[in-house]
This record gives C-alpha cells, structure tokens and sequence, in this order.
C-alpha cells in the first residue's frame, strides 16, 4: 500500500538532495584538479594537493593536535559522563532535580560565549596551558552528546538485573563491568562516535584557544583559507569526509556484529 | 546510602560543569556588571551604538530567513521521505546524516568555491551568456543565508522524519476514508500533528545561526558582520573584553529566552497533550 505524493513534491526532494550532496561532490572534483586554484570540474587529475598537506608544517601538525584532543576529551567524557547517566537513571528519585538542569546547560550556552568565557577566566587567569584549556573545551562541548546518548540506552536497561547480580555476592565494579557496560555496549560507541566527530569539527571552542603552535585543524583551515585559494583545503576537506566515512562504516560494522551475536 | 552512591558517581561530571562552564559564563557575566560606569552602562553602550544595533538586526534577520527557508524545505522533503518506501528511506536518511557529520569549515568552504569571483556559478552564468562580468556574490548576506539554509536543512530533515514517522498511518487512513483529499489531509492532520516538531527544529535552526561564527567568517566577511563574528573580533582582535563579555550576555540572554518561549508555545499547541 504505497500513498502517492504529488510529483511536484517529489522534484523538490530531489533537488534537494542535489543541493545536499552536490556542494561535497564538489569539493572533492576540486581537491582533486592538478590546477593551482580552485576549480569544478577538475582540469587534469592530480594527488598532489593531497601531498601538499602534509607538506605543510601548520596542517601536519595542527592534524595531530585535533586527533590528541578528541580522543583525549571524548575519553575523559565517557568516564565521567557514563557514571553520571547511570546516577541519573538509577537514583533519580535520590537526586535533585536540578541537575539533569545542569547537564542542559552547555546545549543551552552558545559555543562561542563558553570558549571566551574559558579563555578569559581559566586560561588566561589561571595561566592554563592552551593544550589543557582545549582539552577542558572540548570535554565540555561532548559531555553533553555522551550524557544524552548513554541515558537513552540505559532507559531500556531493566537494573534489577543488576541487583540480581550484586545479591549474588558480584562486587560492584565487576557487575559495572560484567552485567551493565555489555548491556549499553552500542550505546558507549555511538556516544563516542558522536563526541569524537562533535570535536573533531569544532570552531567556536577552539578558535578562542590558539597559541604558539597549537591550534587544531578546522582552525588552520580557516587560517589558510584566508591567504590562500589553492586546492590544499578542498584536499583536507576531502580527509575529514574519508574520516567521516570510515566513522559511520565502523559503526555499522561494530554494531551489526553485535546484532549478529544476539 | 543510594543517595550518597548517586551523588558520588554524578559529581565528577557536575563538578566539572560547574567548574568549567557555569563559573566562567558567570564571571563573564560579572565582567559586564563591574566597569567603572556602573553595571548599566556595557549595555547602554551596547544598543546606544548604530554598528552594533545594525549586527544584531542583520544577525536576527539572517536567522529568521534560514530558519523560515530550512522549515519550510525540510518539512517537505521530510514528508516525502516518510512516504519512500523502506530501502530508499534509509539511503535518503543517510544522504541526510553525511553533511551533518561532515564539518561547518568543510561545508561552508564549498560555498566557497562555488559563489566566488571565479567560481562555478559565476563561470556557469557566463558560459550561458546570462552576463560578461561575475556577479559579487561572496561577502554578501545572501551568501550567508545559501551556506546557513545549506548547513541546516538536514538537522531539520532529522528533526521533521522522526516525528513524521511517528504520525499513526490509521489517522491518515481515517482523515480520507472519511473523504478528505489528500491535500487536505496534508492541512489538517499532518501538519498540526507535527507542530511540536516543527517547534524543536525552528529552535535547533534559530539558535545554531544566531550564533554561528565560522559561515559567517567565511562567507560574509567584514561587510556582513554578525554577532559571532562580532565578539570574536572584540575579543581577539580589539582585546576589548568588557565588550565581548556584553555581547556574549547578549547572545545568551537570547538564547535562553528562545528556548523557554518555544518550548512553552509547543507544550500549548501539542494537539496530543490535550
């Protein structure tokens, strides 16, 4: 039983999705042009703007900064995040309402107004180093994703289970380990996915937290931008969207093995 | 005894929010009450000057048309993809999820190469002869809009299908078995029923280009400053912190108030509380 839709409709559907897509497939016809400036379609096919990243000290290193601080924050995220969401599930009726207030509040603050008000008032006043103040940053702008993702997982998550094993005689930390994170598995990777792509991308934290030497990739990318109109961005563009691919493949992957297993 | 487990496990977390995010934003917020001219005066200065009156207008403006252009395209083919059959539903949903992954930077960049002087648009207007000179499209407001509608019409999509999907099929069954055609069906079953939703990502839209920096950087330059851009400027550029503190209050007062006004106006006019 197929309801039908107005054709006209449907045109719009589709050029909506050329609208979507076609501004990446553009990017990448770019990135790929043997031509010194930006050009669609590509005039000859070249790699050579995929080596002129890593020719670039600013990007080399600008690239290992943005993968040591996702992976840095998302981590320290899930480790606080994941006992909080748990808290939050298993004791709500012990805690006070206000503080699944609290873990709104960096969804309701802009980006931009919590990156400057961590430059001026820890950075600055504390004389943080710029690496920690990002890595404080970006923990900040993923907590919210992982308290989120982990407590809609957990809402499914029958405790008395758990309760089953702890009376047992199960310490906690091995029924932690052994009855609830196997039961949120998909949820901790979707978490983590979403928090490490979440940093990965970010402008409005970062761009209050460069020095000497340390910025992160979507910073310099706007940086080189400014001077520079050669298909060196569309060549990174074009790794963060490979990077995106590999993410979302994983994913399907991790968790289509988990469902293989059930 | 569980409540002190539940707090001992919360407060690494709470502490850290607290820490890191509600003492700076309150001590930003202090930096605006604490100058010389007493605490009215960062404000006063605020909306007594022509410039900034101007960025937060253009600023408003700016949001309202891509929230008014992302609603009313994302309903749309939101709809249509609640209607696609199963397997092209899930490849249409991923065409969606893409761009959301991919970055701000990366997708307003592609603006980039296709609005600029020599770009793709100008160079296919010329090849068709619609005009010998490029257009000066890059730096404009128009610019802005294209890259922001661009940027959140998928969040949208994602918003709109969730809960389109959500819609019972007997209701759209009923609503023509009782003679309604399908256009009135559209009217008033569906669109009512995904009020709240529309609500949500009106909210997701308005916030997120209120306070965008890196499109508007790009893509709109000095001449098509916004607030973002604005405090950012002040802050790193000028080193006026008072200033970028009362902006910052600005964006955030505007924010909050917002999101409470919607979230109130879609609990009244959430057909299936009543």
């Amino acid at each position: 039983m197929t309801r039908s839709v107005h054709p006209a409709l449907i045109a719009l559907a589709v050029l909506v999705f050329i609208f979507l897509v076609g501004p990446l497939v553009i990017v990448v016809g770019a990135a790929l042009s043997d031509t010194s400036y930006l050009t669609f379609p590509p005039q000859g096919l070249s790699l050579r703007w995929f080596e002129n990243i890593f020719e670039i000290a600013a990007f080399r290193r600008t690239i290992v900064t943005s993968l040591q601080i996702a992976f840095i924050s998302t981590g320290i995220a899930l480790l606080i995040g994941i006992p909080a969401a748990y808290a939050m599930n298993r004791y709500r009726v012990q805690l006070p309402g206000w503080l699944s207030t609290l873990f709104v509040l960096p969804v309701l603050v802009p980006e931009l107004v919590l990156g400057f008000s961590l430059l001026k008032s820890v950075a600055v006043q504390f004389t943080i180093p710029i690496y920690i103040s990002l890595v404080i940053g970006h923990t900040l702008l993923v907590l919210p994703y992982v308290v989120r993702v982990i407590s809609a997982s957990l809402a499914g998550f029958d405790f008395s289970v758990e309760e089953a094993a702890v009376s047992l005689g199960s310490p906690p930390l091995k029924t932690f380990f052994t009855i609830l994170l196997p039961n949120v598995r998909s949820g901790v990777i979707a978490a983590f996915i979403l928090a490490f792509i979440t940093s990965i991308n970010d402008v409005s934290i970062s761009i209050f937290m460069t020095g000497p030497g340390i910025s992160t990739l979507p910073i310099q990318i706007l940086a080189h931008t400014e001077q520079f109109f050669d298909p060196t961005v569309a060549s990174v563009s074009v790794l963060l969207m490979v990077l995106t691919v590999a993410v979302m493949a994983i994913v399907e992957r991790t968790l289509g093995l988990t469902f293989l297993a059930k | 005894m569980k409540r002190f487990a539940g707090w001992t496990l919360a407060s690494p977390a709470t502490l850290v929010i607290i820490a890191f995010l509600v003492l700076p934003v309150l001590a930003t917020f202090w930096t605006t009450l604490t100058t010389p001219g007493g605490p009215l005066e960062p404000y006063l200065a605020f909306f007594g000057s022509g410039f900034r009156r101007t960025v937060l207008w253009r600023t408003i403006q700016v949001s309202l048309a891509t929230t008014a252009i992302a609603l009313v395209v994302g309903f749309l083919t939101a709809y249509v993809i609640s209607r696609a059959p199963r397997w092209l539903k899930s490849i249409l949903i991923i065409a969606a999820v893409f761009p959301l992954l991919t970055g701000v930077v990366v997708r307003s960049f592609a603006w980039l190469i296709i609005l600029g002087r020599n770009g793709i648009l100008n160079n296919f207007l010329i090849s068709i002869g619609v005009t010998d000179e490029p257009f000066a499209m890059l730096y404009t407001q128009g610019a802005v809009i294209t890259a922001m509608v661009y940027l959140f019409v998928p969040l949208m999509i994602l918003t709109l299908a969730g809960v389109l999907e959500s819609i019972p099929d007997d209701l759209i069954q009923a609503s023509a078995s009782l003679g309604a055609t399908p256009a009135a069906t559209f009217r008033q079953v569906i669109l009512p029923l995904s009020v709240p939703g529309l609500i949500v990502g009106a909210v997701l839209v308005f916030t997120g280009s209120f306070t965008s920096y890196a499109t508007p950087q790009l893509l709109g330059g000095e001449s098509v400053m916004m607030m973002g851009t604005l405090m950012y400027q002040q802050a790193m550029v000028t080193f006026d912190w008072v200033s970028a503190s009362t902006i910052a209050m600005v964006m955030v007062v505007i924010t909050i108030a917002i999101v409470l006004a919607m979230t109130r106006l879609a609990r009244r006019l959430n057909p299936m509380a009543v």
